[in-house]
């Protein structure tokens, strides 16, 4: 079908997209790993005009070195892996609910995936202050109702509370997945397990578990991917105080804040070398689909 | 085929289901609600639900104070804009792929998604680097560059899935019947694949208005967006919550409708065609 002609046709026609891709990825890219390789201290003077001293390794072994490196790992895989266990397993219960016959489906669904179009910031300040306000919150009256002490929610429990407004971000995306999974069932084959006897919890585990294993595993891996840069929710509640501190809110504020630009770009060599480890899978899945 | 559903399991399905919605629609509605209140009445313990004075104060108060139209203008004109030319270099592409596959076709897609993978703060001082040389700092134009680089890899899958779909011997019939290429692309290709490009539009929007890296660190007082306006509600004041509300229901209602129209296209445009 294609001829010569159209064929080159064709690669004219894609050439913007991937010319634009291409710079958008090399040229930022080749300056984050030149930066990270330099001494770069934008307040005391270093600009890349007057050239910049090359340090080697150090700012990589410095990054990996400061105290503050370790804990923001931790932090940004307790986030990472609180929000996921709890959106997943949240949310195959909430997709199996949906499911169900009922009236006002089509009110619930949009009921649920609400929060998903709310803005990261807009959620993260009602959950802080409405929510999450130790003296007015709506949880401290609920606290004090049941005769209970409030709680400092970001302070005290400040990783909870972020895993409890990300998480409450990302139920619906799980969800909304999960149950378009659900959906593409075969029904009859579970009303031939059905009628040979087998239980609702059996069901679940032989039949509709497996037959959603794919949607959850690309599940688990699109949320990795917005999970480990999650930004605006640290930025606006605790600003990283308190423990929340994650890599990316760490290699922000060595960039941003202290200026640090060499050692900051270190860092996100750190993160991208992350990111890419875990966009291996994705790919591999999103790949073999391609194929079919 | 039809399983008989009896009405008492219908019932508690749907009793289950509404109160489950509810809860986890609640911060959106307690927020709608308090931005009606006055500020007394939004900390009240306990809390109000509904008898309270209705009054549109805080609105007022919101916009006299940090010009709501102009965030709410510059969210416009990034998310749309942002999204008009991401389609314009994308339909060509993902067009292209679709109907003249070649062998490298699977592996530019890939290395597209990829792109998409990398993360933003890796990327963050050279861009803001770049953007005071080029002068972009703070400015729309650099906005809806950014927000359509970092969104052109979904819309190409997105479009590439849409176009899939369309059978090739439509095509095929309209070439023997002698049409041009140019007209093969007017008056069969869009009338088909229209609906697909506008799903993918409105997916795109969404993820323009809510993106909240990028418009946080690349934007002051001009070109903010309302994710900035919002974030300058962080530092507490004073009682502010009904006024905080007033601003967060300006800044999520335009989008929250516009999802609830595209909430199927979500699934086929954030899973790059993974799950359907």
């Amino acid at each position: 079908m294609a001829t010569q002609h159209s064929r080159s046709a064709a690669r004219l026609m894609m050439a913007p997209a991937v010319i634009v891709l291409l710079g958008w990825m090399l040229v930022p890219l080749s300056m984050t790993l030149f930066f990270s390789f330099k001494k770069y201290l934008p307040l005391r003077g270093d600009s890349v005009a007057n050239g910049l001293d090359w340090v080697g390794f150090a700012n990589y072994t410095r990054f990996v070195g400061s105290s503050s490196f370790w804990p923001s790992v931790q932090a940004t895989l307790i986030i990472v892996g609180g929000v996921l266990v709890i959106t997943v397993i949240l949310g195959i219960l909430l997709a199996l609910l949906l499911d169900q016959p009922m009236w006002g489906q089509g009110i619930v669904r949009i009921l649920v995936i609400s929060p998903f179009f709310v803005m990261p910031t807009v959620s993260a300040l009602v959950w802080k202050n409405m929510f999450m306000d130790p003296v007015n919150g709506i949880l401290a009256h609920l606290f004090k109702f049941f005769g209970a002490e409030p709680v400092q929610w970001l302070s005290q429990a400040s990783m909870e509370s972020i895993i409890m407004i990300v998480s409450w971000q990302w139920l619906p995306f799980a969800t909304l997945i999960l149950l378009t999974a659900i959906q593409s069932l075969d029904s009859e084959q579970l009303e031939a397990a059905e009628m040979d006897g087998a239980p609702t919890l059996k069901r679940f585990w032989f039949i509709i578990l497996p037959h959603m294993s794919r949607a959850i595993t690309v599940v688990i891996l699109i949320q990795t991917i917005f999970l480990l840069s999650i930004f605006a929710e640290i930025f606006v509640t605790t600003a990283g105080a308190f423990g929340t501190k994650t890599l990316t809110y760490l290699i922000f504020q060595r960039v941003l804040e202290s200026q640090n630009v060499g050692l900051g770009s270190a860092g996100g060599v750190y993160a991208i070398i992350l990111a890419n480890i875990v966009a291996i899978f994705l790919m591999r899945i999103v790949g073999k689909n391609l194929d079919t | 085929m039809a399983r008989n559903i009896t009405t008492r399991r219908k019932t508690i399905n749907t009793t289950a289901a509404w109160m489950v919605g509810l809860l986890i629609f609640f911060p959106i509605l307690w927020t709608i609600l308090t931005s009606f209140k006055t500020e007394a009445q939004a900390i009240n313990d306990p809390p109000i639900f509904l008898f309270f004075d209705w009054t549109l104060e805080n609105y007022a108060v919101v916009q006299g104070r940090s010009d709501y139209m102009r965030y709410l203008m510059n969210s416009v004109i990034i998310a749309i804009g942002s999204t008009i030319i991401g389609i314009v270099i994308a339909v060509p592409a993902a067009w292209s792929m679709a109907f003249v596959p070649s062998k490298r076709t699977k592996d530019i897609l890939l290395w597209m998604l990829s792109t998409k993978m990398l993360p933003a703060v890796g990327v963050l001082y050279p861009i803001y680097l770049l953007f005071i040389q080029l002068g972009l700092l703070d400015s729309r134009t650099g906005l809806v560059i950014i927000l359509m680089l970092i969104n052109l890899p979904i819309i190409v899958w997105m479009l590439y899935t849409y176009f899939r779909e369309i059978p090739g011997e439509i095509l095929e019939a309209a070439r023997m019947d002698g049409a041009t290429l140019r007209n093969e692309i007017i008056y069969v290709l869009t009338p088909m694949a229209l609906p697909g490009i506008a799903s993918t539009i409105l997916l795109n929007i969404i993820l323009a208005w809510n993106e909240a890296f990028w418009t946080l660190n690349l934007t002051a007082a001009k070109a903010g967006p309302l994710t900035a306006f919002i974030a300058s509600y962080s530092s507490p004041e004073g009682l502010f919550f009904a006024k905080l509300s007033a601003a967060s229901t300006m800044a999520i209602a335009p989008i929250l409708i516009l999802g609830w129209f595209s909430q199927k296209q979500l699934v086929r445009g954030l899973t790059f065609g993974a799950v359907k």
